[in-house]
This record gives C-alpha cells, structure tokens and sequence, in this order.
C-alpha cells in the first residue's frame, strides 16, 4: 500500500547556521506522522525548490534566524513558481519581526512560527493546514 | 529546640532526611537544575570533598578553583566587552566608540555571515545577508574604518570569526601595522575554535582536519609575533546554545581545548609557549547554581589536565581565563522586558563565577540586534554588579558554599565521565567526524523542547504567566540599502586594485596550503594587497575542500 503520509520539506535557507530549532522541528513532524526530509544548513534557494521538486513534498518549512528572510522567503517562492510548484505549501520560523511577517503572509507564506511556539502547535497546524499535492 | 522528636538532636544529613525533612511537603515540581541534574533539599559539610587545600585551594594558585589570579576583582573587574557589529564598518565604528564612551573597556566585533562563511559582499551567496548578523567586513579597507581613530595598541579587541578568522586576524594586525603598533602590543582574542563550528555554531569553508590546521597555525604565528593576542578562544557558548547540558558544555569545550594544545605540542610547540594564551568563552544560563558551579569546575579541570596530560610548568598555562555570555537562548520574545532581570540574574552568577570578560546580552535579544538604548542597559547591569553590589569586595564569595562545592564536584566527575569517553574515540576530532558530540547536543536539545511543552520547565511569559497581547518594542533596522552600497564599494576596489600582485598573493596561499608552511604570513601580505575574504577563502575551498552539513537530526 503506497505511503499516503503527507510529505515536508525542512529547509535552511542562506548562510545562517543556526538549526537547533529546524532539528527539533524536523523531528517532531515526523514524530507527528509525516514524512520530513531535512535539507541541512546552507541552501540556496535554488536548491531548496529543486529538492522540493525532486521530493515531490507537500510543503516547505523554511526557517530563518539571520535577518534575511525577506530576501529568501521570496526567492524560494519565485523558484517554485518557475518549477511548476506553486502549489506547495510555504510555511516557517526563525526571527521573523510581525510586521516583515505580515508582508511574507501576503506573499503566500501560509504561517510564520516565532520564537516560543511549540512543536505541538506546528505539528497540529500541518495537520489541518497542509494537503497533498493534485 | 532542634529535634522534632524532643529525643537526640539531628547531627546527621542522613538523620535531617530520615527526622526533620518532610518531603510530602515539597511543592509538586521537579527539583533539578536546568540541565536536569538533580538537587537535594541540603547540603552540608559531609557533602565536602577533599581537603581545602586539595580541592579548592587559593586564588591564584593550582587548581585556581577559587580565581585564576590571587586578587581577582580586588585587584581587576572583569572587562566589560559588549558584543557589536551590523550594517557597515562606519555604522559598527559608531556605535564602538558609544560603547567605550559609555565605560566598555574592550571591544568585541560581530561580523556578518558572508564576512564569517568566508564571502564577499559581492558573492550571490551573501545576498539578503550583509550587515544584517553583523559588521559587513570584505577587505583590509572596511577592517580600517572599523577602527578608525580607535587605538588599537591600547584597545583590546576580540573578534568573532572562525573559519576565516586567520584573514580577520591579518587585517587586524595590518591596520596595527598602518596605525604604527608593533604587533607585539597588539592585545585582543580572536575566537578561532572550528572544533566547536562542526559541533554547534555550524560556520565553516573545508573539513575539520585541514581547519584544525589553520588553527594551530594561528597558535605557532601569534606565539611568535603577536604574543600577547589571544589566537584561540575555546568555546562552550555556542555548544550550550545549540541545546546541551551544563556538563556536555563542559566536557566538549574541554576536549577541544585539549584537541588544540595536542595538536600544537604535535607541531613541535612547546606546551608553555602557547598555552597561556589559550583562553576560553562560557554561556551563563539561568540556573544560578550549575553556571557558577560550572565556571568553577571547569578551572580546576583545565588546570589538572594541563599539567597532569600535558606537562606544564608554566602555571599560566594552566590558568583558565574566560569571557562569558549570557545565554541568548534564555531569552524571551514574549514580554521582553523579563530578559533585562534574566541577563542580571545570569550576570551575577558570571562574576560569582569568576570570569575575565563579560558580555549581556539586551533585552531585545531575540527580535533584532540591539538598540543603543538596549545594549546600554545591558551594559550599566554589569557596571552596577560591579559598583554598587558589594560582590566584589571578597575573592569567591561562594568558596566553601556546600551548595556550590557540591553541584561543582558533580558537574566535573560528570564532564570527566564524557572527556573519557571522547579519549576512548581518539580525541575530538575523531569524535566529531563520527558526530558523537553533535547527537548528544541534538538529543538534549530535543529532551529540553519536550519537558518545555510538558510543562516540566518553565519559562515565564512563554508557557506560564503569558499575556494576550504583547507590548510592542522599538527594535533596530537594517537599511537593506547598505548591501548595494557594500557591494559597490567592494567592486569598486576590486576594479581598481592591482590585479597582478592580487594574483601573485593567492598563488602564494595556495603553495602555503599545500606545502604546509604557516599560512600567516602570506595571508597578511594578500591582505596588504586588498585581496578580500572571499578570495581567500576561495583558496581554501580548492585546496582543502569544501565541508557540507551532514544535516544528521
């Protein structure tokens, strides 16, 4: 019987090294039931898009603690566009101010999860928020 | 009366325990430090082990468990040395010289990502990312105006950069050199330990072995030609901030430290040559009790295994002197103005500790890099530990606490279990390769998240005593406009430069990088010629191979 669990992709974007947060969340989905790929530290957008592609995932969970996500939640969005995939689900956290999180949610960027939120109230969201690709 | 009983008075903690202590009584909470090390209800002298003189000793003597030097802060505070760094060089040189108005006595530079994962602002790697972590520093030029008209004979400075922390140190040492200082006089750290970048902070170029190599290198030249700036700063921050326990931050630092002298005394050095300019850099939790403890179990370690492993005679070379910060994963996003009590609390358990060097964080840690008003509060809260507290009055204050000499022995017979076993691997190197330490790290990590959302652990305003609508702060912006401003610059230079002594210089890094021969000296003469961090680092990448994240969970 094929694998009906829903597939996410946990990415870290850019030169940032921080994953201590990415880890545990990558851990937690997948405690949670669903199938994660973790990208490791030090995607470019391009390689994130084309892991997201090649995984054939569901959604995308990028996080971001260097101050550059407005430069590299968009351009993972783009290169989504371009690849056929805009359908994936965006999603992600880090240090993200509100107001910067309000402008990604108007981009496409379906939930921002900032310091303090728990892996219980992320796992539960993919469950109700995330679905399988047509 | 002192017995419940009326009958013989409690001489015991056995008796206390069994007659007096009524444990049903406890609050229905879990008695361990934040490392989950267990805590008894009392302590006392039957808790002490070992003579005083064996076990604590005085300060300034073997095993310094008490303090490194005999006066500690009767003689010197600690040196008061905020973090800065973001925008450009000119934005950073502002706000060093507010801080040294504002009574610093030494600097600490943070760089940026492109400048730290070796990158110019011009590379498409560094897009979106310059100036935003830190200072955006690409060239010998951007070094000079960082400390224009800061004197850095007099200064001290420490830089944190790691795995292009030996083009960092070059162009320090040749604006000393534009500035007319002697290298000699040149004071400061640079924080040059990759050992810890594979376990934790995760900023690297090439592998770990060929990046020991530069390291050690850094060690031989600054022993020889710059031998009162500290080359490396052993560090059990990062390692505690990606998640571990007090004792794995303990036991790794360690272990690292002693991959660093081993691979030094390999090199032919000799042990007091080097050592005594070792120094080190703590986290300051929010478990008042294990940090000092910690600070004071590391001291003893250090100095044990210095002489016992390494044969030194030289006792600055078993002196553990440290900075330390406050632990930025401590902080809140929620009700920010908590974090200023947090970085006080921490930083009184800092110089309860002990430490050489001290930095708070502020108060809006975890939305944006300071504000000036921030990061001066965080400041006066270690000028007023230091002014008006009193704890400064007496060496160790804490020495001969049963609390505090017992939580010590614990931690150190727990680090000393973890040293043993990374021994048995082959010492750190080997352990990292296998990813022994990074496991251990993730697996606490994830421990911790669990008891956090359980409600085992607290944090006020995240999962207890929360508010429904948050107070907005001001928090400190980032002009996006300043990276095309940077990467001009640095195209501009590159344009007109000369090429021809450009080229000459990384050809001559790359015959260092194969031949073995200390890559100082020719990355200070490319430095001289406006070779930038990217290019070196380029360097590297070809000749020793570039590391990718094992990405293990």
């Amino acid at each position: 019987m094929a694998d009906e669990r829903l597939r996410i992709l946990v990415a870290k974007p850019g030169l940032d090294g921080h994953d201590r947060g990415a880890k545990i969340i990558a851990r937690a989905l997948r405690d949670g039931g669903f199938e994660v790929i973790y990208t490791g530290l030090h995607q470019t957008p391009e390689m994130i898009a084309e892991a997201a592609v090649q995984e054939d995932v569901d959604a995308v969970g990028l996080s971001i603690l260097s101050g550059a996500h407005m430069t590299l939640f968009p351009e993972v969005i783009r290169l989504l566009k371009e690849k056929g995939a805009e359908d994936v689900t965006i999603f992600g956290g880090g240090i993200i101010p509100d107001e910067d999180a309000r402008r990604l949610a108007e981009m496409g960027v379906k939930a921002i999860f900032t310091p303090g939120a728990s892996t219980e109230d992320i796992v539960k969201w993919v469950h109700e928020n995330v679905h399988p690709r047509q | 009366m002192c017995c419940k009983t009326g009958e013989e008075p409690v001489t015991t903690k056995r008796e206390w325990l069994e007659q007096t202590y009524n444990s049903a009584k406890e609050r229905p909470v879990r008695f361990t430090t934040l490392s989950d090390m267990a805590v008894e209800p009392l302590y006392t002298p039957e808790d002490l082990k070992g003579s005083y003189d064996t076990a604590l000793g005085y300060p300034g003597v073997y095993p310094y468990t008490r303090g490194v030097y005999e006066s500690m802060y009767r003689g010197r505070l600690w040196t008061m040395r905020q973090f800065a760094g973001y925008g450009l060089a000119e934005d950073t040189n502002k706000r060093f010289h507010f801080l040294l108005s504002q009574g610093q006595d030494g600097l600490s530079t943070a760089f940026d990502m492109p400048t730290l994962m070796g990158y110019d602002a011009d590379s498409e790697r560094a897009i979106g990312e310059v100036g935003r972590e830190g200072v955006s520093v690409s060239s010998i030029h951007d070094m000079a105006t960082l400390f224009d008209q800061i004197p850095v004979g007099r200064v001290s400075t420490s830089m944190t950069v790691n795995c292009s922390a030996s083009v960092l140190l070059a162009a320090y040492l040749v604006v000393a050199e534009r500035q007319g200082v002697p290298w000699e006089q040149v004071s400061g750290t640079i924080q040059n330990d990759m050992l810890k970048e594979y376990i934790a902070q995760k900023e690297w170029i090439c592998p770990p072995a060929p990046a020991l190599r530069v390291v050690t290198d850094m060690v031989e030249f600054c022993a020889k030609k710059a031998p009162r700036f500290h080359p490396v700063s052993i560090s059990g921050y990062h390692i505690r901030e990606a998640g571990s326990t007090a004792v794995q931050e303990l036991a790794f630092t360690i272990a690292d430290g002693l991959c660093y002298v081993q691979d030094a005394v390999k090199r032919g050095l000799d042990v007091d040559d080097f050592a005594p300019r070792l120094s080190f850099f703590w986290d300051i939790h929010v478990d008042f009790l294990e940090e000092i403890a910690k600070l004071r179990a590391a001291r003893r370690m250090w100095a044990r295994l210095m002489k016992e492993r390494f044969g030194a005679k030289n006792p600055r070379s078993m002196m553990l002197r440290t900075h330390a910060q406050t632990a930025g994963v401590s902080l809140t996003a929620q009700q920010p103005l908590n974090n200023v009590v947090r970085v006080a609390l921490q930083a009184m358990a800092g110089v309860l500790g002990g430490v050489q060097s001290m930095h708070t964080n502020s108060m809006d840690e975890t939305l944006a890099l300071p504000t000036e008003q921030a990061v001066m509060v965080a400041l006066r809260t270690q000028q007023i530990i230091a002014e008006e507290t009193g704890v400064t009055n007496t060496i160790d204050p804490l020495g001969g606490s049963y609390a505090v000499e017992a939580l010590t022995d614990k931690i150190e017979a727990e680090a000393a279990e973890y040293i043993r076993k990374i021994d048995e691997m082959g010492g750190m190197l080997k352990a990292i390769e296998r990813g022994y330490p990074q496991r251990e790290i993730a697996e606490a990590a994830f421990n911790y998240q669990r008891q956090l959302e359980q409600g085992i652990k607290t944090v006020v305003g995240v999962n207890k005593l929360s508010i429904p609508e948050e107070i907005p702060i001001e928090l400190l912006k980032i002009d996006p406009a300043l990276e095309e401003r940077q990467i001009q610059r640095v195209r501009k230079m590159k344009r007109e430069r000369n090429g021809i002594a450009v080229k000459d210089a990384l050809t001559r890094v790359a015959e260092a990088c194969r031949s073995g021969e200390n890559l100082m000296e020719p990355i200070c003469e490319a430095v001289r010629r406006e070779t930038t961090v990217g290019e070196i680092s380029d360097v590297f990448r070809t000749e020793f191979g570039v590391y990718t994240d094992p990405g293990w969970l």
